[in-house]
């Protein structure tokens, strides 16, 4: 991306379509808020409480766990793997979470946090010693985490149920609290996707993970520690996913054993939306933030104009799929424009 | 599937012979699976007096009938180094169309043939989309299971629909005729018969594995590698809607979340066989093994009385260790080299130092 950029100003005589397909593959997340605006605006005019205040505070509170989420997935996905464990990481913190309010209810706030965060970096250790010790695809390997750590939470909560009353309220707050009526879960939101899009950015290490992403082989031999960059990016994505969990029943108020299933294909779907590309290399967290947004204010909409909430799965894997296919489209549509003026140049 | 393989760092890709094979023919992966096999028999006959009777049998077969049938076509799907997570969600998506026209008043037969037509279209998308559109078939296919289970799930979210003729619906309760095995072990038998005949004994059956070994190759030695991949997909949705169609049968009835969540039992049963996640390597047979040490060991954990969703950390770790394994020799022999070239520093370092003043 960086040498589009800088060619930016060389290009002047090609075909228009290909100088639009540049734009829409540069200007993605642009595309994405264009798209929301669209999805926002088509709502509303069906259904103008779509833009009351609780709405549109609970679309963002519930959009905010998602893009946590998708900050973890991005990291590793950038690095062309996979984490399909999530889901299952969120729902075993959170479980966990809601046991120890109900055995110490005097406990610190900070001390929950940090046990969803221990939680999560435990599962993510585990994801990403066995891809990178053993040498095996990180998508069999979080396949296998996924249903163990989901089958761990259910032994371990049975039919239990924490519920609301048994949290205390300060952290309740967490989840319906606002500030100048944005809710604290965007604050969150906002605050850990400003902090992880200047590190992807800016960091070494961050870009050491898309150079592993782009080519695995040449990040190797350029002198990158491939192995250990992997081992940290699933480390990140289970610690997010563990502090999610937290998040998450902060929001919701109760937690059983099935807290967050299916809410990997969720993000995978808000990820790839957001132009992280699926072969790794390219991407950020900002797009895919956006694309959990998108996603959200999409199955929203969805109620809003009476169609069934049950149709929520199937528009996220209809948006996963359309993302990358799109994706495939325009780089086929701008790989014959980037070699004709590398010839020109050249 | 492919560019995953690129993790591995390119010195030690020649050198990584798999253990299965440096191990020789004594102990092959499938004579492996069958001392796995022996040990889980063992561990079911220790918890139910009544696992080794011959009508056990039967149950045991029954538990895996469907999920055995759509482990076939991904079998090849893997050799050829792709995936398809999706067929758990083809079999939902299959079962609710076949009783929702049931419902509107379909003939059972027609139903059931445009469920298995249905499931062509499904994997034929997927196969579309990942050799004519050529996205990786690892993204696609979890698309495609959010996708089609999320349809299935528009299309009937919360009801169950039955009723089907009961002379259809034995199958699930009746084994065969004169055997003690249930109709879609039958089908399973058969068609993995066919499966191995084509691909160990057949032009076309060397072309899967040759693509799995590599792609470019295979492609330049004048192998159709898109048409190939695109009908195995193709299959693998086809059989997917079959087993579809037999789980509703087996339950007499149909819900949207029918089979959720069995692509991990699926995918353990292929590379519990010794597919290589790779592609280009594996054996039918050894599929065969791993359909029957998941069955033996679902129904001994269940005659154990461990619930659904502990059974799935066991097939979970089964899963992780049958890839670990394969690779186990080169990881043993790699850790034994970097312990010596670091004894080998420290000698060095000693030696320098002892020199030195």
């Amino acid at each position: 991306m960086t040498a589009v950029a800088e060619e930016r100003n060389v290009a002047e005589a090609r075909p228009s379509s290909h100088r639009l397909a540049e734009l829409i593959f540069r200007f993605r997340e642009l595309g994405i808020v264009l798209a929301l605006i669209i999805v926002v605006g088509a709502t509303a005019i069906d259904n103008h409480l779509f833009l009351s205040a609780t709405s549109l505070q609970n679309l963002l509170s519930s959009a905010s766990i998602i893009a946590l989420l998708a900050i973890g997935e991005t990291i590793v996905i950038v690095t062309r793997n996979v984490d399909l464990s999530i889901g299952s990481v969120l729902g075993i913190s959170a479980y966990a979470v809601g046991v120890l309010y109900r055995d110490h209810p005097h406990i610190s706030i900070g001390l929950v946090f940090l046990a969803a965060l221990g939680i999560g970096v435990v599962c993510g250790v585990v994801n990403g010693a066995v891809v990178t010790l053993a040498r095996v695809p990180s998508l069999v390997v979080t396949l296998g985490t996924l249903y163990i750590i989901r089958g761990i939470d259910g032994a371990w909560a049975g039919g239990n149920q924490v519920n609301s009353s048994m949290l205390p309220e300060n952290f309740n707050k967490i989840g319906y609290g606002t500030l100048a009526g944005i809710p604290y879960l965007g604050i969150i939101a906002i605050v850990a996707v400003a902090i992880a899009t200047y590190a992807m950015r800016s960091f070494r290490t961050a870009r050491d993970l898309y150079a592993i992403g782009s080519d695995p082989e040449a990040a190797r031999l350029a002198g990158i520690p491939v192995g250990w960059r992997v081992f940290l990016a699933f480390v990140l994505s289970g610690a997010i996913a563990g502090l999610s969990g937290a998040v998450w029943l902060s929001y919701y108020g109760s937690v059983d054993a099935i807290a967050g299933v299916g809410y990997e294909f969720q993000v995978i779907a808000a990820v790839v939306v957001g132009g992280v590309a699926i072969f790794g290399g390219s991407g950020t967290v900002l797009g895919a933030a956006l694309g959990a947004l998108l996603l959200n204010t999409i199955n929203s909409a969805l109620v809003v104009v009476n169609v069934s909430s049950f149709w929520s799965s199937a528009v996220a894997g209809a948006m996963l799929i359309g993302a990358i296919a799109f994706d495939r489209l325009i780089a086929v549509r701008v790989a014959p424009s980037l070699r004709s003026r590398r010839r020109r140049r050249g | 599937m492919a560019e995953l393989e690129d993790m591995k760092p390119g010195d030690e890709a020649g050198s990584r012979r798999p253990m299965r094979e440096s191990l020789g023919l004594f102990v092959r992966w499938e004579a492996l699976l069958l001392v796995l096999l022996g040990c889980t028999i063992l561990y079911g006959a220790s918890v139910s007096p009544y696992f080794l009777q011959k009508s056990s049998l039967f149950y045991i077969c029954l538990n895996v009938g469907e999920v055995a049938i759509m482990a076939l076509p991904l079998t090849l799907i893997v050799v050829t180094g792709e995936i398809d997570l999706s067929v758990a969600s083809m079999l939902g998506l299959c079962g609710v169309a076949m009783a929702e026209l049931f419902k509107h008043g379909w003939g059972i037969w027609p139903a059931m043939i445009v469920a298995v037509l249905l499931g062509a279209v499904l994997g034929g998308f997927n196969g579309f989309l990942v050799t004519r559109v050529g996205l990786p078939s690892l993204a696609v296919t979890i698309g495609t299971l959010t996708l089609y289970r999320g349809i299935a799930q528009g299309i009937l979210p919360t009801d169950t629909i039955g009723g089907f003729p009961s002379h259809l619906t034995n199958i699930g309760v009746l084994p065969v005729p004169g055997t003690r095995i249930p109709y879609s072990i039958l089908f399973f038998g058969a068609l993995a018969v066919v499966f191995a005949v084509v691909l160990h004994a057949t032009p076309l059956g060397r072309r899967i594995f040759a693509i799995g070994a590599g792609q470019e190759a295979a492609f330049f030695a004048g192998i159709r590698v898109k048409r190939i991949k695109f009908w195995l997909f193709v299959l693998s949705g086809m059989l997917s809607g079959f087993a579809g169609v037999l789980w509703s049968l087996r339950f007499a009835s149909a819900r949207y979340d029918s089979a959720i969540g069995m692509e991990l039992v699926v995918v353990t049963i292929v590379l519990l066989g010794g597919i290589s996640i790779f592609g280009g390597r594996g054996t039918i047979a050894g599929v065969v093994i791993a359909v029957a040490v998941l069955g033996c060991l679902q129904t001994a954990m269940t005659d154990d009385q461990i619930p659904a969703q502990d059974q799935n950390i066991v097939v979970g770790a089964l899963l992780i260790a049958s890839v670990i394994l394969p690779n186990a020799g080169e990881l043993y022999r790699r850790a034994r080299a970097r312990l010596r070239s670091a004894e080998a520093r420290r000698h060095a370092a000693a030696a320098i130092q002892s020199e030195g003043p």
